[in-house]
């Protein structure tokens, strides 16, 4: 689990909350933190490196807003600087000249060219109304041309015929021709992946735009590269002046900093981005969300995702039917703490919800230890089976034992057991509301002192 | 593995891996052109620093790249070095942790067949690999049979026949939408019946954070299991040289899940340096088994520790 940066900065300016204006040696540290976190996202090191500066000369001298601590507000610089370095939101599709205008799709192998060639045809052939027609120069890769035949039947897209061992270039051509005489609006053209240091294949594509002239260059990236997104970018920029870039597999759980890597030595926008293998997983590009995600913050969607990742579908039944009884045993409250160390602990959940401003300054206001997680687990663990079944079997000398048994005090057993009858309290009225189980893991609420 | 039969794979290896490294190389030469010595300085702080961006830019991750450059600094800080005694120190370090795991795919000829399924995100390599395997077999004499067990992506029954073609091997396969795991049963079965030597089984590419495609997966392993207890007797993860720190997350859940026996990594003729494979192999210490540097057929290589760590330091050979 990565550590989210907002925890990393939170550890850091701990110490200095209340003061009034971010100092250059606060800031300093910080922007060290910022850097591991950007790195850790695959964000290329020279893009990393201009980032940090630029961040570190907006933040020396800001004055701490008195509602936040300084952490938080170095959290926002970095956000807002990041949105603004990712661009706009998503550009359209330009379709700007005389029909039919040609659309290439170029990159690396494996990148997913056919997928999101077919899923941007069905998009214009759908919500824009707009004829198109596929055809595939990919004449390298075994069935690639296949391929995207099956995908046009599937999304009712005409495909060129294909026409063994023709030519890249004259294949272009004959698409070009076809979509003229039948009155096409667009012509898709998906490429063969190739590396962007084979000279013999950048000047085939130097080609094929020459002679279809296209009104989009995209170039087709994965979410999950590294640090040689810049290098794929810039290459396949410098050589077809590419007019966008499409991220795919953004439905992975890559941090996605090929994203800012691309877009910062490109200057190309990211117009759409892919999430998912169906052919209608196409989004468009959200500068914030991607700025969060990299940034180890997530969003709404992947906390749920996660959320439900970690629970089995047995347990999560199995902990309804005990909550509709009105049970929540300490063995439940476990099993929580678990599932909440998983999750990158109490900053780790919040971070992935955006919204809860509220709930982060209350955090933020109580102080809350991580370790607490920790040592809750190991005064559970001091337990006999049945105090863990039934907590109001435990008296002083148990508590004395139980603290004893777990290296905590007396003071820490009662606080646990408070949380815990606070929990079990508003779990029972969730299970009493029997919407199934809850989708959040409960608990966050529970742990914040009152 | 045998060592490829074609002349020159050595060389082939070095040409895919020095357009891989060059900026590397380029990035220490950089550290000594810099410096007030022409050609040697002292590895301090800040040459060490410098050092460490460069594993960084390699994608080895920032905790690997510090690991490196930490041990890096205990053998040689503060001596005056040159260029070369740099480059051959870091390759060292990295080829220490990438020794102990570079071992090659070995064929148990008491298997039969012996049962190869091969795994990975989508788009990562699989099939050409299963294509570059089938070959190497081939040349070792072995029959082989593959299994088109990616029922899902569209013409990926196709892509794999072709490979068979192109190796005069048999490729069982059921119609699209099929359930993958019976297709790798019905395979087995066959391959028993024919007496084969490798059954090789493609997968559909399936990101590692898909539970229900992982799933699957696991499915795929205990149908095959139930025809042959012993049976996958590899377990190959396929990872795409560009993809960075994600691929430790990858071999991390595709090992809990199909108990992985061992890498390969592809697409190393490209600029990605591959350098978190010294990552996962710090971490997970699985055998990494072969490299793949192209698209043709004889574009597979044995993965070797030493060539591998002085390519990513640019030691001349
Ligand atoms: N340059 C280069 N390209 C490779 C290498 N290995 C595979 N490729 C290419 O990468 C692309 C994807 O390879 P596939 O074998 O189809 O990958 P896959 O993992 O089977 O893909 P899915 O089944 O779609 O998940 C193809 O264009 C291959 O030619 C390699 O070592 N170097
Ligand atoms: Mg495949």
């Amino acid at each position: 689990m990565f550590e989210t940066l907002s925890g990393r900065l939170g550890d850091i300016f701990d110490k200095l909350r209340g003061r009034g204006v971010l100092n250059e040696s606060d800031v300093g540290a910080a922007m060290r933190e910022v850097r591991v976190a950007l790195l850790e996202a695959d964000v290329a090191l020279s893009v990393v490196k201009d980032f940090v500066e630029k961040v570190r000369e907006r933040a020396v001298g800001q004055e701490v807003l008195r509602s936040v601590t300084p952490g938080q507000m170095v959290v926002k610089i970095v956000n807002d600087e990041l949105v603004a370095m990712l661009g706009g939101d998503s550009e359209d599709i330009n379709l700007n000249a005389v029909p039919p205008v040609a659309i290439m799709m170029v990159g690396l192998q494996g990148s997913g060219k056919t997928t999101s060639t077919a899923k941007i045809a069905k998009r214009l052939a759908g919500r824009d109304r707009k004829r198109v027609l596929m055809a595939s120069l990919d004449t390298r890769r075994p069935a690639a041309q296949e391929q995207l035949k099956i995908l046009g039947t599937q999304i009712n897209v005409p495909t060129l015929p294909i026409i063994p061992g023709q030519m890249p270039l004259d294949i272009a051509k004959r698409a070009m021709e076809a979509a003229r005489l039948g009155g096409y609006d667009v012509v898709m053209l998906d490429t063969a992946g190739r590396l962007h240091v084979d000279e013999g294949l950048m000047t085939e594509l130097d080609s094929v735009k020459f002679s279809t002239m296209p009104t989009e260059i995209l170039l087709v990236a994965d979410a999950l590269t590294g640090q040689d997104a810049v290098n794929v970018a810039r290459q396949f920029n410098d050589r077809l002046n590419v007019t966008g870039i499409v991220l795919t597999r953004m439905d992975g759980d890559g941090r996605g900093g090929a994203a800012l890597s691309m877009r910062a030595v490109t200057g190309r926008p990211i117009k759409l981005v892919g999430t998912g293998e169906k052919l209608d997983e196409l989004d468009n590009f959200h500068p914030s969300r991607v700025a969060s995600r990299i940034l180890g913050m997530g969003d709404v969607v992947s906390l749920v995702e996660k959320a439900q990742e970690m629970v089995s579908e047995q347990d999560a039944e199995a902990m309804v039917k005990r909550l509709r009884k009105g049970q929540f045993t300490l063995v439940d409250y476990q099993k929580q703490l678990a599932q909440m160390r998983k999750m990158g602990g109490m900053s780790g959940i919040l971070g992935l919800l955006p919204g809860v401003g509220k709930l982060k300054k209350a955090l933020a206001g109580a102080n809350i230890d991580e370790s607490m997680l920790v040592r809750q687990d190991a005064i559970i663990n001091s337990m006999t089976p049945k105090e863990r079944e039934h907590t109001k079997i435990i008296a002083a000398s148990r508590k004395k034992r139980i603290a004893a048994g777990s290296g905590t005090s007396v003071q820490e057993v009662n606080k646990l057991l408070k949380q815990h009858q606070q929990m079990a309290d508003m779990m029972k009225k969730m299970g009493k509301g029997g919407k199934g189980m809850p989708q959040l893991p409960p608990g966050f609420d529970g742990l914040l002192p009152r | 593995m045998s060592e490829p039969e074609k002349k020159g794979w050595f060389s082939r290896l070095k040409d895919g891996l020095k357009k891989s490294t060059s900026s590397v190389s380029d990035g220490i030469t950089g550290l000594f052109t810099t410096g007030v010595l022409s050609g040697k300085r002292k590895l301090d702080a800040a040459t060490l620093d410098e050092l460490e961006d460069v594993l960084i830019m390699a994608d080895f991750g920032v905790v690997t790249a510090a690991r490196v450059t930490q041990e890096l600094s205990r053998t040689r800080l503060d001596k005056e070095v040159s260029d070369e005694e740099i480059r051959r120190t870091l390759a060292g370090v990295v080829a220490q942790t990438l020794i102990p795991v570079a071992k090659p795919l070995v064929i148990d000829p008491a298997n039969r067949p012996h049962v190869l399924l091969v795994v990975g995100v989508n788009g990562s390599g699989k099939t050409t690999t299963i294509g570059k395997l089938a070959r190497q077999f081939r040349n070792q004499g072995k029959s082989v049979m593959l299994a088109a067990g990616d029922t899902f992506r569209a013409a990926a029954i196709e892509q794999l026949a072709v490979w068979g073609e192109r190796n005069g091997v048999p490729v069982i396969a059921k119609p699209v939408g099929s359930d993958a795991a019976a297709v790798a049963f019905e395979a087995l079965e066959k391959a028993r019946e024919q007496n084969i030597d490798v059954l090789m089984i493609d997968t559909a590419g399936r990101l590692q954070n898909k539970q229900g495609l992982m799933e699957e997966l696991a499915k795929i392993v205990r149908v095959i299991r139930k025809a042959d207890p012993a049976a996958p007797h590899d377990t190959l993860l396929v990872l795409d040289a560009t993809t960075g720190q994600n691929a430790v997350q990858q071999v991390d859940v595709f090992r809990s899940v199909a108990q992985i026996s061992g890498l390969i990594m592809t697409k190393l003729d490209g600029t990605a340096r591959g350098g978190v494979l010294v990552a996962c192999a710090e971490k997970f210490g699985l055998p990494i088994h072969a490299i793949g540097v192209g698209e043709s057929i004889e574009d597979l290589q044995p993965f070797d520790a030493r060539e591998f760590a002085d390519t990513i330091a640019g030691v001349a050979a």
